[in-house]
């Protein structure tokens, strides 16, 4: 990868990392320095994960490791190794139905220009598995690590409402979400 | 931002982390969470050679029930300090802290362990647990020793852990008026350090961000205990400290956030007792 050029910081290091990345196996030899995001993006061209702040403050990187949000800026792929990463690819059906997240994304317009929407919808995903009926405010709490600069948080709030109320029918989402 | 280039390790066991710790020395730096370590190597602000992993030491990562206190692995994330039901009924200002860490991604990888063996002033558990008189447990090549947590912070990101040392262990005492507790913290922004935090339990109170390391307000707790009304002793919070001024904060505003803030949460300490 070139991202990781030269060695004027002393000798580049290498390691085979083995990670199950929406279900399929990747295998690579990269640095051992190299974050989970980069892995993801130029080893495993899943591009939807954005790179954002790089500083772990603003969520754009958030993917699923094990199936809990983490921010991929500030996980060494190493770290990952053998262990199962969910990216937003991952979260369609086979036959490209939409998660009851990125459909209440769609329906709510949950998202203006775009570029944190794949970080909201897998911190939503790890949210509801978390706790499947949230109130608002839990929602907007879940939601402290993901930064929209657009500020569309209104929508996006409402979306992880109303996905929440399509997955349990729960009174407390569905009251918040109308 | 990337971290400079290093040669990475994993261990799975304690054992083989102190192993690993001896044979590569002190260019070598242990990796829990990584929440601290990582940020700090993108900016440059720590570049060793070698790092452990001790990601997959599960035998680290535990909460149990001792009797007089709680045993948390220092591999406990603090999402799983968060979400402890035993700490809840026991602990709960721990409990209710480490869910006040950072961001839902950052508990799901920071630990317990990592955070105070990072040792920074402006982190929320150092002083939580400071307040809760916990002791760490600290394992080396020639044993286990242990420190109580008046005694573990040393200075700047310093610690009484001595190279090739791994804490363990964090043992807090179960508090006789469990619910007498308070945890307040100033931010611009959820995600933020603390400008200032305070950590009540019962009559003990510590500060964050207010000196080199995370400290235990010894003059408001002296007022307090010669008799001095909540107000009259919050007055003291600033005493004795050494807070520093920075783009977030001058020293005189962060001395009136302490005073303030310890009055809120001595209040609220007693509200619940």
């Amino acid at each position: 990868m070139d991202r990781y050029p030269g060695s004027e910081e002393g000798e580049r290091q290498v390691s085979k990392v083995s990670l199950a990345v929406n279900g399929k196996e990747i295998t690579a030899d990269v640095e051992d320095r190299t974050l989970l995001v980069h892995f993801l993006r130029d080893v495993a061209n899943l591009t939807a994960t954005n790179v954002g702040c790089e500083t772990t403050s603003c969520g754009a990187c958030t993917v699923l490791l094990d199936g809990e949000s983490v921010k991929s800026c500030t996980v060494l792929a190493a770290q990952a190794d053998g262990r199962e990463v969910t990216t937003l690819e991952g979260l369609a059906s086979d036959s490209g139905e939409m998660s009851a997240v990125q459909k209440a994304f769609h329906e709510q317009h949950g998202l203006q220009c775009g570029f944190c929407t794949p970080g909201f919808v897998m911190a939503i995903t790890s949210l509801l598995k978390e706790n499947p009926s949230p109130t608002e405010a839990e929602v907007r709490s879940g939601l402290e690590g993901n930064i929209c600069r657009c500020t569309g948080y209104h929508n996006i709030v409402q979306a992880a409402l109303a996905a929440a109320s399509a997955s349990t029918g729960s009174a407390n989402a569905g009251e918040a979400a109308k | 931002m990337i971290p400079p280039s290093f040669t990475y390790h994993r261990a799975s066991s304690v054992d083989e982390a102190l192993n690993l710790a001896a044979e590569l020395g002190e260019e070598a730096k242990f990796l829990a969470g990584g929440h601290s370590l990582l940020p700090l190597m993108k900016l440059r602000f720590a570049s060793p050679e070698y790092l452990i992993d001790l990601g997959r030491i599960t035998e680290l990562s535990y909460i149990r029930d001792e009797g007089t206190y709680v045993a948390v692995g220092a591999l406990t994330r603090h999402h799983d300090v968060n979400t402890s039901e035993l700490l809840a009924s026991e602990v709960p200002l721990l409990a209710h802290a480490a869910g006040q860490v950072g961001d839902p991604q950052i508990r799901h990888r920071g630990t317990i362990g990592g955070s105070v063996a990072h040792a920074d002033a402006a982190s929320d558990l150092p002083a939580v647990l400071l307040a809760l008189d916990a002791t760490f447990v600290i394992r080396g090549a020639s044993g286990t020793r242990t420190v109580s947590s008046a005694e573990f912070f040393k200075g700047i990101f310093e610690t009484a852990l001595e190279p090739g040392e791994l804490l363990t262990e964090i043992q807090v005492p179960k508090p006789s008026a469990t619910n007498a507790w308070s945890f307040q913290k100033f931010t611009k922004r959820a995600i933020d350090w603390a400008i200032v935090g305070v950590a009540v339990q019962s009559d003990k109170v510590a500060l964050v961000n207010m000196g080199h390391t995370p400290l235990r307000a010894s003059a408001v707790e002296a007022a307090l205990a010669a008799g001095a009304t909540v107000a009259d002793a919050a007055e003291h919070a600033a005493e004795g400290t050494s807070a520093g001024s920075d783009i977030h904060a001058s020293a005189a505003f962060r001395g009136h956030l302490a005073r303030v803030l310890v009055r809120r949460a001595l209040e609220e300490a007693r509200s619940k007792a």
